[in-house]
C-alpha cells in the first residue's frame, strides 16, 4: 500500500486567538474615525456616484437617444454592464450557500463581505435594464398588476419577464440571508458599544438579539434552509439571464451551451471581484490573520476551475459553429475573431482563458501582487466577454444594409462609472459600520480551524506516529 | 411579582459548557436559558430543547408560492385574457416553470425569515434583557431563575463544580417590560 499522508491543514485563523481577540480584531475597525485610505477611497467613490447621477439625470431627461445604441445594435453598453454586474453578484451567494452545504470552513472568513458585495452588485445591475426602458416612470408596466388595458398581462413565457422575477427574488433572498446572518454580529457591536448613540444605533439594528440557545437553534435551521434555497436560486439567475440570449434567433446567441457557460462565467468573475475587494479590505482593516493566504489560495483554485470551464465553453462554441454547417453561425464567429471588433474577442480570450492558467502555479496563487493583478484582469476579460457576445453578434445584421458599428457616448460611460461609485460607496460604508467578517461564525470554527500550537503539536505527533508505521510501505 | 432574580453561571469554553449543562440539570436545577456568542452544536439536545419546526414553515410557504405563481399564470393566460405569444399554447406549462420556481423560493425564504423573527420575537428596536454583556462576546451564560424558595448555595455549588468561571446574581426590576426569551 502506498499513499502520502496529507500535511496538517493550515489554520484558517492565524495567531492563536481567543474569542475576545476575534471580537476586538473584527469589530475594532468600526470604532472611531476611519483612516486616511478609507477617506480617499470614499471621496473618489462618492465623486463617481455623483457623476453617474448626473449622467442618469441627463439621459432620463433627454431620452436614451443620447446613448450610442442604434437600430441594429439595440442592446449594447447597458446590457453588457447589466450582465457583468449580475455575474459579479454571484460569488457572495455561492460562497455563503453552496460552500455552507459543502461544509467548507474557509468560507467563514470571506462570506459576509462577499454577500454584501453581491447585494451591492445586484443593485448596480438592476439599474441598467430599468433605465434602458427610457421612460423609467413606466417601469411598473413589467409587473403583473390589474390594469385597464384588458387587463393585458405581461408575457409570462418571455425570458425578459423571467429576469424580472429572478433578479428581484435573488436580491430579496440574498438580502434576507445576509441580514439574518448579520443580526448576531450587530448584537456583539451593541454590547461592546461605549457611547449611548452607538448602543441605540446597533440596538435597533440588532433586532434585540440575545444569543439564546433556542434562537441559535432556529437561526441555524434558517441558515441551512436558506442556503438550500439559494443554491438552485443562484444557478437559476444566470441561467435565466443567458436565456435572454439563448432563446433568440441571433447567430452567436442561439446556443444551448449558454446556461452552464454563463453560470461558470458568473462565478469566475464574482470570485475575481471578491479577491480584488478582500485584498484591499484585509490590508486597510488589518485582517490578514482572518483572510489568510490559504483563503486566497482556495479562491484562486475556484478561479482556475471556472476559468477553465469558460475556456472550454468558448472552444465548444467555436467548434459547434464550424460543425453545425450553419453559414450564419460560422460568419458570426469568424466576425468575432477577425472582424472590426477583433480586439474585444482576443482581449476576452487572453484575459479569461490564458491568464487564469497562471494560477496552476502555487507561487502565483499565493502571491498578493499576482492575485490582485489577475483578479482585475479577469474582470476586464469578463466585461469583454459580454461585449463580444452582445455587440459583435448584433452589429452585422442579416441584411448588409443594416450593418453598423457601435461605440458608447460619454453619457453611457458616465452611467457605468456611476455604478462603480454606487458599489464602492456602499461597500465602504458597510466596511466602516459593520463587521466585514462573520464574527459568530469565526468563533464557531475557531477551535477546529484556528491556530493553536498545543493542538498542532499533538496532531503532529499522532501523524508522525502514523507515518512511521506506514513508513516501510511508503519507502 | 415585579422583579425576577437569576443566577448566572459564566463559562468560557463550549466543551466545558456542553458537559456542564446535563450535569447541572441532573442535580434538579432547572436551566432558564443559555446565552452564547456563537451557535454551539449539541447544546439544544443537551438542554432538551425540541427540534425546530422552521423547516415545516418554509415548506408551507414555498408550496404556497408555487400555487400562487402557477395558479395565477394559468388564470391570467387561459381564463382572464388570452394572448397569442408566437403561436405558443395559451396554457404553456414549460414556460411557467421559471417564474413558478422563483416565487416558490421567494415565498419560502421570506416566510421563513418572518417566522423566525416572529418566533424569536425579534424586530427593529426590540430591547431584551442582556444577562451579561459578555454573552455576545466571549462568554457563555447559563441563566437559572430563582425565587425565595430556591437553594441558592446549592445552585452556586452545582455551577462551580460544573466548571463555571464566575457565578453572579442578576436582578431584573419590572421584568414584564421586556421579553425575556
Amino acid at each position: 500500500m502506498s499513499f502520502k499522508e496529507s500535511a496538517l491543514r493550515e489554520p484558517l485563523i492565524e495567531g492563536n486567538k481567543t474569542y475576545k481577540d476575534v471580537t476586538e480584531d473584527i469589530c475594532g475597525p468600526t470604532d472611531g474615525a476611519p483612516g486616511k485610505e478609507w477617506w480617499i477611497l470614499f471621496v473618489i467613490s462618492v465623486a463617481l456616484l455623483m457623476y453617474g447621477a448626473f449622467c442618469v439625470t441627463w439621459f432620463v431627461y433627454f431620452g436614451i437617444g443620447t446613448w450610442g445604441s442604434n437600430k441594429t445594435v439595440g442592446w449594447a453598453w447597458d446590457i453588457t454592464n447589466f450582465v457583468w454586474w449580475i455575474g459579479i453578484g454571484h460569488a457572495g451567494t455561492l460562497i455563503s450557500a453552496i460552500l455552507l452545504l459543502f461544509r467548507q470552513k474557509w468560507r467563514t472568513g470571506v462570506n459576509r463581505a462577499a454577500e454584501a458585495m453581491t447585494i451591492f452588485a445586484v443593485m448596480c445591475a438592476g439599474m441598467f435594464p430599468v433605465l434602458h426602458m427610457g421612460r423609467v416612470w413606466m417601469g411598473f408596466f413589467i409587473l403583473p398588476y390589474p390594469n385597464t388595458r384588458g387587463p393585458l398581462w405581461p408575457n409570462f413565457v418571455s425570458p425578459l419577464l423571467w429576469d424580472v422575477f429572478a433578479i428581484s427574488t435573488y436580491f430579496s433572498v440574498s438580502l434576507m440571508f445576509w441580514y439574518t446572518g448579520l443580526i448576531p454580529d450587530i448584537a456583539t457591536l451593541r454590547d461592546r458599544a461605549k457611547s449611548a448613540f452607538r448602543k441605540k444605533f446597533y440596538g435597533v439594528l440588532s433586532f434585540g438579539w440575545t444569543g439564546s440557545a433556542k434562537h441559535w437553534q432556529r437561526h441555524e435551521a434558517l441558515s441551512l434552509v436558506l442556503a438550500g434555497l439559494s443554491t438552485p436560486l443562484v444557478l437559476s439567475v444566470h441561467t435565466i439571464v443567458s436565456f435572454d440570449f439563448a432563446t433568440s434567433v441571433i447567430p452567436g446567441w442561439h446556443t444551448t451551451i449558454f446556461p452552464p457557460y454563463f453560470v461558470a462565467g458568473a462565478i469566475f468573475s464574482g470570485f475575481a471581484m471578491v479577491l480584488t475587494l478582500m485584498i484591499m479590505t484585509r490590508r486597510i482593516l488589518h485582517l490578514e490573520e482572518y483572510i489568510t493566504m490559504s483563503h486566497i489560495d482556495s479562491m484562486n483554485r475556484i478561479i482556475t476551475l471556472t476559468g477553465s470551464i469558460v475556456g472550454v465553453a468558448y472552444l465548444t462554441e467555436l467548434f459547434t459553429a464550424w460543425y453545425s454547417g450553419n453559414l450564419y453561425e460560422q460568419y458570426a464567429f469568424a466576425n468575432r475573431a477577425l472582424g472590426p471588433y477583433w480586439w474585444s474577442c482576443w482581449g476576452m480570450m487572453f484575459c479569461n482563458v490564458v491568464s487564469p492558467q497562471l494560477f496552476w502555479s502555487g507561487k502565483i496563487r499565493r502571491s498578493i501582487f499576482w492575485t490582485f493583478f489577475l483578479s482585475v484582469v479577469v474582470n476586464i476579460g469578463m466585461w469583454f466577454e459580454r461585449f463580444v457576445i452582445i455587440v459583435t453578434s448584433l452589429h452585422r445584421d442579416y441584411l448588409p444594409s443594416s450593418w453598423t458599428m457601435y461605440s458608447p457616448t460619454w453619457v453611457e460611460v458616465g452611467f457605468y462609472l456611476g455604478t462603480f461609485g454606487l458599489f464602492f460607496t456602499l461597500y465602504l460604508l458597510f466596511a466602516k459600520f459593520f463587521p466585514v467578517i462573520a464574527v459568530a461564525e469565526i468563533k464557531s470554527v475557531l477551535k477546529t480551524a484556528g491556530e493553536n500550537p498545543a493542538r498542532t503539536a499533538e496532531l503532529k505527533a499522532i501523524q508522525d506516529k502514523a507515518n512511521q508505521v506506514d513508513g516501510v510501505a511508503v519507502a | 411579582m415585579a422583579s425576577k432574580k437569576f443566577i448566572l453561571g459564566i463559562f468560557g469554553d463550549e466543551d466545558i459548557l456542553l458537559e456542564a449543562v446535563p450535569a447541572i440539570q441532573e442535580k434538579g436545577v432547572k436551566i432558564h436559558d443559555v446565552f452564547t456568542p456563537f451557535p454551539i452544536h449539541g447544546l439544544d439536545t443537551a438542554m432538551g430543547l425540541r427540534e425546530s419546526k422552521l423547516h415545516t414553515a418554509g415548506f408551507i410557504f414555498g408550496i404556497t408560492g408555487t400555487s400562487i405563481a402557477f395558479g395565477f399564470m394559468t388564470w391570467a393566460n387561459t381564463f382572464n385574457w388570452r394572448t397569442n405569444f408566437g403561436g405558443k399554447p395559451f396554457w404553456y406549462v414549460p414556460g411557467y416553470i421559471p417564474i413558478t420556481f422563483e416565487l416558490t423560493v421567494l415565498m419560502a425564504a421570506a416566510g421563513m425569515v418572518a417566522t423566525f423573527l416572529y418566533l424569536c420575537r425579534l424586530a427593529p428596536g426590540v430591547e431584551k434583557i442582556i444577562m451579561d454583556p459578555r454573552q455576545t462576546d466571549d462568554k457563555m451564560v447559563v441563566a437559572i431563575e430563582i425565587d425565595e424558595h430556591s437553594d441558592v448555595a446549592a445552585i452556586t455549588v452545582a455551577l462551580k463544580t460544573a466548571g463555571a468561571e464566575e457565578v453572579n446574581e442578576k436582578h431584573i426590576d419590572n421584568w414584564y417590560r421586556y421579553k425575556i426569551m
